[in-house]
């Protein structure tokens, strides 16, 4: 564990300890997950905060996301670019946000914007409809996922207006038993 | 690069004393060249800061000396300014006119002793003050709102840096100089981003400057700072500590965050030290350094405990592979291993290796020796098997314990300490599963708090009621797992998600087609039928087989099925019993969650039948045990007396010798303790076996089979029967619980048996583990943990009571044994509390205890807590009440809502009314409205144009004159007080510009 030391400076660990749901050794062991997605393109040394962003391709090859339906939108939803190809900032912060120690306000804020395709604030039809199909791969007839659209917004729509907003879906998943 | 530029306009602007540090702040913009020669410069402020730091008075001249020097070089035209430092009252009085205080308390500071320089510089800094003043006051409101551009942390790192150099405060501490180490850091990182909003430098309005502004004034005025202050200050460093632990919470990107607590981190180093006064402060700073050591001890802390959870990744890999319904059981396996280690080390440490160290050795006495009759075959392998021989009369049983009050020349007392360690085990594993219950076994890695977990609980239980109110929503949103990260699991993932959904939408159109109730109902009679009767025959069963046992105790030369037949047939049910509910379930055609539930309870109920029946069988052994102990008893005590008689005749002198027989000869009871105790450890141990066999055939032979014959098979083995097995997460959870039960209830009576079952979770942990990724596929049917930790741990919490019964029992109602056990000679084994009371506590203690025993208070004791659970309950019941009724009020006026929405005219006034009534309902556009507001909060900061020239210009003018004005303006500086003490600025005029064009 001599290089330990070289990668980030303590009060990097210390910043980071404070900004994610980890331990020293978890965050160094990510980092370390980090790199080996892309071992030439990441330095070993992050003392300097080096600018680096590993593409998408990389990102979503991880094990943790491969078979992910919303592998791309978990990744833009985290990239600072919006595109998918992350900073280690990036990255530290998908799995911390990811990890079951963070609380459910904050798993929800992110799940919306995952579900929120077009990232316009509110999870339209449009949006759920991708979402089904996402989660069924298509296999859904267009009438049954436009049933499913309509009874998911008449469920969770609150104020009515077509569309969930942010409320209606931690209102929605507040409830849910099996949210993690 | 506009950047510099930048910089370097602002720096003017913000004043010319820094131009001693232009150069370093240009560093900071090309910081991968210059780091070094810049952490020099920093290094050189540390430097000086820890002497400030050390004594107050000491005045390091020559630096601050040629930075007056500088600063009169280039500020001639402050010099009106500083010589007007010199009678202080009047700024004073300005200085606290400008946080809103009434001026008069303050006077007595720094003036008096301390050199005129220091005033000087002062003066400057609070010129300084002015011009963040005045910014100040337009974004007073945005402290958090947006992105910060990076080139405002270059700014602020380079006023920081020049606070730090020459402040004269005491509590720079060594700390604070680290996080501005850390400030280092992003600033390095700032440049690289290179996206810089023009607009944002236009206007440094963002709350570095004020928190500067007051920093100084922290560090200038430290004393003259005022009780009301101080508790502000207070109050907002406890904000930023708050900041600081909850910013993981936020939803912000990961730069903004570590900013963020930079900044946080270095306002909270700068003022938690000058809250103290005088001679208190450095014992507050003590106070706050001790409190940074202690939280980084307590992260250590953390770390170490996060490291000392094993199989974590063992875990987490299965977790991955199969789900985390899978996972949950190994989580339940490793919680349980947990809480078996504390009670081994209870039952070892203060029973077992105080008896063997200090009690007398084995051999000494009857109970510690094998009888004669035995001891030819005591070291067979067969024998020990069956835990006869030097098992029996080993530690690991009850009959091995003596009865010596005290062992040892620690004077330990041994047999209470057995009684204290039998109830210490119930009393510990009650309150770990009552906790756990409520904070389900996942609390051993998460860290929400009880309350949320009770919430969710509560959730979960009223959740059945909810079912059909998010169904849809609900498996849109939540279906996917996300921790599945294999192909295949997430292959079925896809397939059980699409048919759920088919089913729902199945279900959602037929809605409620009722074909042929009767038959239906019928054959879930039928089923129910058969499953009692299965229940009956396997009780009826175990009674037989108990019974037959019996008997066989008494023949010689059986076989080995005869011996071990009670073990077998149980066993055998345990195997087969779940296979047939099974099958009786697929008539009453339930929906799969509602079998699943009624499968377990049914299994439960075997097992339970098995065991109690079991018990009640094992009673009737103790007590035929009793009777024939008591023949025996009096046998030996009719020898005794014989010998004793024919002693004293041949030896009328001494008396009291015990007979010199070998105690290997003695005539010895059947002390039924150590059989019971037998009859669990062979229960356990052929449990195992039985585990560890199905698991190996069951799974490992038959995946080896399929797998390796279906190269030469007829049909595709692998993907028709048999295929592979997967994994029997209730069966399995269900075996652990009934074993869990089957310690509890035997330790007491073989205290080895706890030492049995933590190798057996050992073990388990690696086996199960092995064989789940080797041999078991995915479940077809790919569900979530969800809820169901919470019912095996009430399943647990039922066995622990219904284990506790029989034990209490024996406790308190049987005699034990007259020659083995720690009790023996007692009447009862609870004696022994009796007996310390009163031979070893004083006097007034038995007479106390004696009172408290008393009918007379338990009776009343018991019956008031009987009232207290009767309210408590009949409270609880009225809250679910209202909160039913709530829910349908609620659901109500959602209902009405969207009515009146659909068609505006649609107007019930009853249920108008109750919206109005309803607190829930005019909350929920609430939440809407706060959304915008940010918004537009953010909208008059982010168009700074105007204000960003209006700052120019009010730099010239403050620049130029102490004018009354600006110092007015500087009244709105501080945050978020009230305003208006000079009734010329009170007006809204104040923002940007106006007034001091005005002059």
């Amino acid at each position: 564990m001599g290089n330990k030391q070289t990668i980030f400076t303590p009060q990097q660990l210390d910043a980071y300890q404070y900004c994610t749901y980890f331990t020293r050794k978890e965050i160094l062991r990510l980092f370390h997950r980090y790199r080996d997605l892309a071992p030439h393109l990441v330095p070993l040394d992050y003392t300097d905060q080096p600018d680096v962003r590993v593409p998408y391709e990389f990102i979503g090859s991880m094990p943790e996301l491969k078979d992910n339906p919303f592998k791309q939108r978990i990744a833009e939803v985290f990239s600072e670019d919006g595109e998918g190809n992350m900073t280690l900032d990036d990255f530290l912060d998908m799995f911390s946000v990811l990890s079951e120690m963070a609380p459910r306000d904050l798993k929800a804020y992110y799940a919306f914007k995952i579900y929120d395709f077009n990232d316009d604030d509110f999870i339209c039809k449009s949006d759920l409809e991708k979402t089904l199909n996402k989660l069924t791969r298509n296999e859904l007839s267009k009438a049954e996922v436009d049933l499913v659209c309509k009874k998911v917004l008449n469920e969770a729509d609150m104020d009515n207006n077509g569309r969930l907003s942010l409320e209606d879906f931690q209102n929605m998943i507040a409830k849910a038993p099996e949210f993690l | 690069m506009p950047k510099n530029s930048d910089i370097a306009r602002k720096l003017e602007e913000v004043g010319i004393e820094i131009d001693g540090e232009v150069d370093s702040a240009q560093e900071n913009s090309t910081p991968k060249n210059k780091g070094g020669k810049r952490t020099a410069t920093e290094k050189r402020g540390k430097v000086a800061a820890s002497e400030d730091g050390e004594d107050e008075d000491e005045d390091d001249e020559p630096p601050r000396g040629r930075r007056a020097a500088n600063r009169r070089k280039v500020a001639q035209n402050e010099t009106l300014e500083e010589d007007s430092d010199d009678d202080i009252p009047p700024r004073r009085c300005a200085g606290n006119r400008r946080r809103g205080k009434p001026g008069g308390s303050a006077a007595e500071s720094g003036g008096g002793g301390k050199p005129n320089k220091r005033n000087k510089r002062g003066g400057k800094k609070q010129k300084e003050d002015k011009v963040k003043g005045k910014q100040d006051e337009k974004s007073k409101n945005s402290r958090y709102a947006g992105k910060e551009p990076s080139t405002e942390l270059l700014f602020y790192t380079a006023v920081a840096k020049q606070f730090l150099r020459f402040s004269t405060k005491v509590d720079v501490s060594p700390l604070c100089l680290n996080s501005v180490t850390i400030d280092h850091h992003i600033c390095l990182l700032a440049p690289s981003r290179g996206t810089v909003h023009h607009s944002f430098i236009l206007h440094p309005s963002i709350p570095y400057p004020s928190e500067d502004s007051k920093s100084e004034r922290g560090g200038e005025e430290e004393e003259s700072m005022s009780e009301g202050e101080r508790a502000q200050l207070m109050e907002e460093v406890e904000e930023k500590k708050k900041l600081i632990a909850n910013i993981r919470n936020k939803p912000w990107r990961m730069k903004r965050r570590l900013k963020h607590l930079k900044e946080a981190q270095l306002f909270v180093d700068k003022f938690e030290g000058a809250l103290g006064k005088g001679k208190g402060r450095k014992l507050y700073a003590y106070k706050v350094m001790m409190m940074k050591k202690w939280i980084k001890f307590q992260r250590d802390f953390e770390n170490f405990k996060t490291a000392c959870i094993p199989w974590e990744r063992k875990i987490k890999e299965v977790e991955s592979h199969f789900g985390s319904s899978v996972a949950s059981y190994f989580i339940f396996l490793r919680w349980m291993y947990g809480m078996n280690l504390v009670l081994f080390s209870l039952t070892f440490g203060l029973v077992v290796i105080p008896e063997l160290l200090m009690g007398l050795p084995y051999g000494s006495i009857p109970r510690k020796t094998v009888p004669r009759a035995e001891q030819a075959t005591a070291m067979d392998y067969s024998v020990l098997t069956d835990f006869n021989g030097y098992c029996k009369y080993s530690a690991l049983f009850y009959g091995y314990y003596n009865n010596q009050r005290t062992v040892g020349f620690l004077k330990f007392r041994l047999p209470l300490s057995y009684l204290m360690v039998g109830i210490g085990t119930f009393g510990y594993s009650l309150m770990v599963v009552i906790r756990t219950q409520s904070g389900l076994p996942m609390s051993l890695r998460t860290q929400s708090t009880l309350a949320d977990r009770m919430a969710k609980n509560a959730d979960v239980g009223g959740g059945d009621g909810e079912d059909n109110e998010f169904t849809f929503a609900w498996k849109m949103f939540t279906s996917w797992d996300y921790l599945i990260g294999n192909a295949e699991t997430a292959d079925n993932k896809y397939a059980s998600i699409t048919t759920s959904f088919k089913e729902s939408i199945v279900d959602e159109q037929e809605n409620q087609k009722d074909e042929n109730v009767h038959l239906r109902r019928f054959l879930r009679v039928l089923a129910n039928l058969l499953i009692t009767c299965t229940l009956g025959g396997s009780g009826y069963l175990i009674y037989f087989v108990v019974k037959r046992s019996q008997e066989f105790a008494n023949m010689d030369n059986l076989s080995w099925y005869e011996k071990n037949e009670l073990e077998i047939i149980m066993s055998l049910l345990g195997l087969v019993g779940p296979m047939l509910f099974e099958t009786i379930a697929e008539l009453e055609d339930y929906h799969p969650r509602i079998a699943l539930k009624w499968q377990l309870g049914r299994i439960f109920a075997l097992f339970l039948g098995n065991l109690y029946t079991f018990l009640l069988a094992l009673f009737d052994e103790v007590n035929a045990k009793l009777e024939e102990e008591k023949s025996i008893k009096n046998a030996s005590i009719w020898f005794m007396q014989e010998y004793h008689a024919n002693y004293t005749a041949n030896h009328p002198n001494d008396i009291g010798t015990p007979p010199p027989i070998d105690p290997s000869d003695v005539i010895r009871g059947p002390c039924w303790e150590t059989t019971v105790g037998i009859e669990f450890v062979k229960l356990t141990i052929s449990d195992i076996q039985v585990t560890y066999l199905t698991i190996l055939i069951g799974d490992f032979l038959r995946a080896l089979i399929v797998r390796f014959l279906n190269y030469c098979w007829c049909w595709d083995l692998e993907a028709g029967w048999p295929s592979y097995g997967e994994f029997d997460i209730s069966g399995n959870v269900l075996g652990l619980v009934f074993n869990q039960g089957m310690i509890w209830m035997g330790a007491f009576y073989a205290p080895g048996l706890v030492g049995i079952n933590v190798l057996r979770l050992l073990t388990s942990m690696y086996y199960q583990c092995w064989a789940v990724m080797a041999c078991n596929v995915p479940h077809e049917r790919v569900f979530k943990a969800s809820k169901s930790n919470n019912f095996y741990m009430g399943l647990l919490l039922l066995i622990l009571f219904l284990s506790l019964l029989p034990v209490v029992y024996t406790i308190m109602s049987l005699p034990p044994s007259f020659d083995c056990g720690p009790f023996s000679g007692k009447e009862r084994m609870f004696d022994v509390i009796t007996e310390t009371i009163d031979l070893d506590l004083p006097a007034f203690m038995g007479t106390l205890f004696s009172y408290a025993a008393n009918p007379g208070l338990i009776i009343p004791a018991i019956l008031l807590m009987v009232l207290a659970i009767y309210y408590l309950n009949a409270v609880s019941e009225g809250y679910k009440n209202a909160n039913m009724e709530l829910k349908k009020k609620m659901q109500m006026a959602r209902d009405e809502e969207k009515n009146r929405r659909n068609n505006k005219d649609s107007t019930n006034q009853v249920l108008k009314d109750l919206e109005d009534l309803l607190p829930n309902r005019s909350n929920l556009p609430r939440p809407g409205e706060q959304e915008e507001k940010p918004e537009e909060r953010k909208a008059p900061k982010v168009k700074p144009g105007a204000a960003g020239k209006g700052i120019n210009v009010q730099k010239d003018v403050s620049l130029a004159l102490a004018n009354p004005n600006t110092r007015g303006l500087m009244t709105q500086a501080p945050g978020p007080k009230p305003v208006g003490r000079l009734p010329g600025n009170a007006g809204p005029g104040h923002k940007g510009a106006a007034p001091p064009p005005s002059h």
